[in-house]
């Protein structure tokens, strides 16, 4: 049983805060990532619940149990870093036996387990290998290894896979989460990319300027975010600058829509994801349509992406093409806004 | 082997030029010098005057006596002992510096090197007024109430030592400064989170990965040490001469060169085939 709590965490780099009174739970065998822009506090938060860094207020519960004083020799918690800082002076087999042999295990039980580790990550056949020799792939496995070699209480893993190339990045992700799946193992993954985080967490933490902006489930973020920052870094927004006119109806530059939900006047920000946008041809017809002009087309196969200019503002539709680009640069369309797709946010 | 760059054997004078230079001052500056030496360790004195060709082994067939093999022990020894010691205290001392800010680095860094402008005679001075019964240390001990009277501790093989030990640690320090500051924080980190304290963590960790470092600085401060001649003289009593203070003695005292040129060459030949041996052992445990 793992269960962490941060309670109110703060830390202060001289006149710097970093992090600004996280308060975060995390239940047994959850997946969590923190996620937020460089510079956001994310690693420095991980860094405090790994124990490399002291908090400077605030309380971190491991089970009711206080460990915001706890050096992180004592945690025992496994940790992944950015530069995995795989010991250069040992083999695969001693990098990931070192928590084994810290804690005097004997030379056979350590063998025991390394084995099983490099089955677990199915590379049983590099034990004697030095770290250079290795790939990055499976360096990082070698890293994932080591950091469970003792059944870690918790799992820390700090942007893991930002050296690997895009297609290696997006395999280790769902062998990761699989991994973390098949071990029950309470997993917190700090990350920049909304990808990875909406692929593997069970919780996703978004952070930005040491505060936590929302918290909550990938796909119950994805379609209600709470403030336009978070409907900005999670996916792609349409954010539209706008007054609301009272009753859910808002007034953008290029006409007047109805939204569900939002505040009652003011200035606000009307967030729209880009693959909720209708476009067709010829005049607005109906409710919540604007009129624009296809600027630029991108056609990448997989997906089209229209982007239009609507009365000054830019939105961008995305859509699974069906047969040709209806649309090119130059051509009148009419874009239709779904209101329940429209999230409203004061400005 | 094929030249990597243009990927074909060099055959013009043209392709040969880049190298002609550092083989030209190789040979100027040590492969003559040296072929000079090795000659005249083969030629014979001339008691009174020079020395004379001829091709004898005799120079080289005095010293394999008990009185200078006991010298050469020492001096092997003594140059083993201070390269210990300077590493010892030089790698604590120099990853302790890398973990400083900046600017206090580069100051210490600064004193390190001005310490390299003091000659040996300068050091050698003032440590046997440091550690001498009128003036020194202990002086300062009496003061605190941790000594009776004042005690004279030079000449005398820990004011050697120490000496020694002073000139070379500038340079061990310089040498592991690399390594040192290149070290990537997070392999402590991360076997700390694994389950090891600070101290367990820079054993296993930081020395085992640095490695390398401590071997070069081992030998570095190994052969400094076995080329000082002055010191002895000043802080040591006639038994810690050492081997080149022999060879000074013999080439400018009692200008035997041909004997002072072979001894130099078999100090040579040992200490270059000790430095072999430990990078051998190094290899193999690395292995």
């Amino acid at each position: 049983m793992s269960d962490l709590r941060l309670d109110s965490i703060v830390k202060r780099f001289g006149a710097v805060t970093a992090v600004d009174h996280v308060d975060l739970t995390v239940p047994q065998g959850c997946f969590v990532c923190l996620l937020g822009p460089s510079g956001c506090g994310k690693t420095t938060l991980l860094r405090m619940i790994a124990g490399l860094e002291m908090p400077s207020g605030g309380r971190l519960l491991l089970d009711g149990e206080d460990i915001t004083a706890l050096p992180a020799h004592r945690r025992g918690f496994g940790m992944v870093f950015q530069s995995l800082a795989l010991f250069p002076h040992l083999t695969v087999a001693e990098n990931v036996a070192y928590a084994l042999s810290i804690r005097g295990a004997d030379k056979a039980a350590q063998r025991a387990r390394v084995t099983d580790l490099l089955e677990l990550i199915q590379l049983p056949d590099i034990a004697e290998r030095q770290v250079s020799q290795l790939s990055g792939g499976q360096r990082q496995r070698v890293a994932i290894a080591r950091a469970l070699a003792v059944d870690p209480r918790l799992f820390l893993l700090d942007e893991p896979l930002s050296a690997l190339d895009a297609k290696l990045r997006e395999a280790l992700q769902v062998e990761l989460r699989l991994l973390q799946r098949r071990l029950g193992v309470t997993t917190i993954l700090v990350t920049h990319d909304q990808r990875e985080a909406m692929t593997m967490a069970d919780t996703i933490v978004v952070m930005d300027r040491g505060r936590v902006q929302q918290s909550g489930r990938p796909l119950e973020i994805y379609r209600n975010p709470a403030n336009a920052f978070v409907a900005d870094f999670i996916g792609t927004s349409n954010l539209l600058d706008g007054r609301a006119r009272g009753g859910g109806r808002i007034e953008l530059p290029g006409g007047e829509v109805a939204a569900s939900g939002g505040p009652e006047s003011g200035a606000v920000t009307a967030s729209i994801r880009p693959e909720d946008l209708r476009l067709s041809a010829g005049a607005p017809a109906g409710a919540n349509c604007l009129s624009g002009e296809v600027v630029f087309v991108r056609d990448v196969g997989q997906t089209v992406e229209t982007h239009i200019d609507c009365a000054g503002q830019r939105l961008v539709a995305v859509a699974i093409p069906e047969g040709d680009p209806p649309f090119s640069s130059g051509d009148r369309v009419t874009v239709e806004l779904p209101a329940e797709a429209i999230v409203v946010f004061p400005a | 082997m094929r030249s990597t760059d243009t990927g074909r054997t060099p055959r013009t004078l043209a392709d040969h030029a880049p190298v002609i230079y550092p083989a030209l001052m190789l040979l100027v500056f040590f492969v003559v010098p040296f072929g000079i030496m090795v000659t005249i360790s083969f030629f014979e004195r001339v008691p009174g005057g020079f020395y004379q060709p001829t091709f004898t082994f005799d120079n080289y067939g005095r010293f394999l006596s008990a009185f200078f093999g006991n010298v050469l022990g020492f001096s092997l020894g003594l140059s083993a002992l201070a390269a210990v010691i300077c590493v010892g205290l030089g790698f604590p001392f120099t990853y302790l510096l890398t973990r400083l800010a900046r600017r206090r680095q580069i100051l210490w860094l600064v004193f390190l090197l001005s310490v390299l402008s003091l000659s040996e005679v300068i050091v050698g001075f003032a440590w046997s007024t440091l550690l001498s019964r009128s003036a020194g240390l202990s002086n300062l001990l009496v003061a605190v109430g941790l000594l009776e009277q004042p005690e004279s501790w030079s000449p005398g093989f820990a004011a050697l030592l120490v000496g020694m030990c002073y000139l070379a640690f500038p340079y061990t320090v310089l040498l592991l400064y690399p390594t040192l500051v290149r070290l990537d924080r997070e392999l402590v980190e991360a076997a700390m989170t694994m389950g090891a304290s600070p101290l367990r963590a820079f054993f296993t960790v930081v020395v085992g990965a640095s490695r390398n470092a401590i071997l070069s600085g081992l030998i570095l401060a190994f052969v400094f040490t076995l080329g000082i001649y002055l010191l002895p003289q000043l802080l040591g009593r006639p038994q810690h001469w050492t081997i080149s203070v022999m060879i000074t003695d013999q080439a400018i005292f009692q200008s035997n060169l041909p004997f002072g040129a072979a001894m130099a060459l078999f100090l040579m030949l040992v200490s270059l085939s000790l430095v072999g041996l430990t990078l051998l052992l190094g290899r193999r445990r690395a292995a």
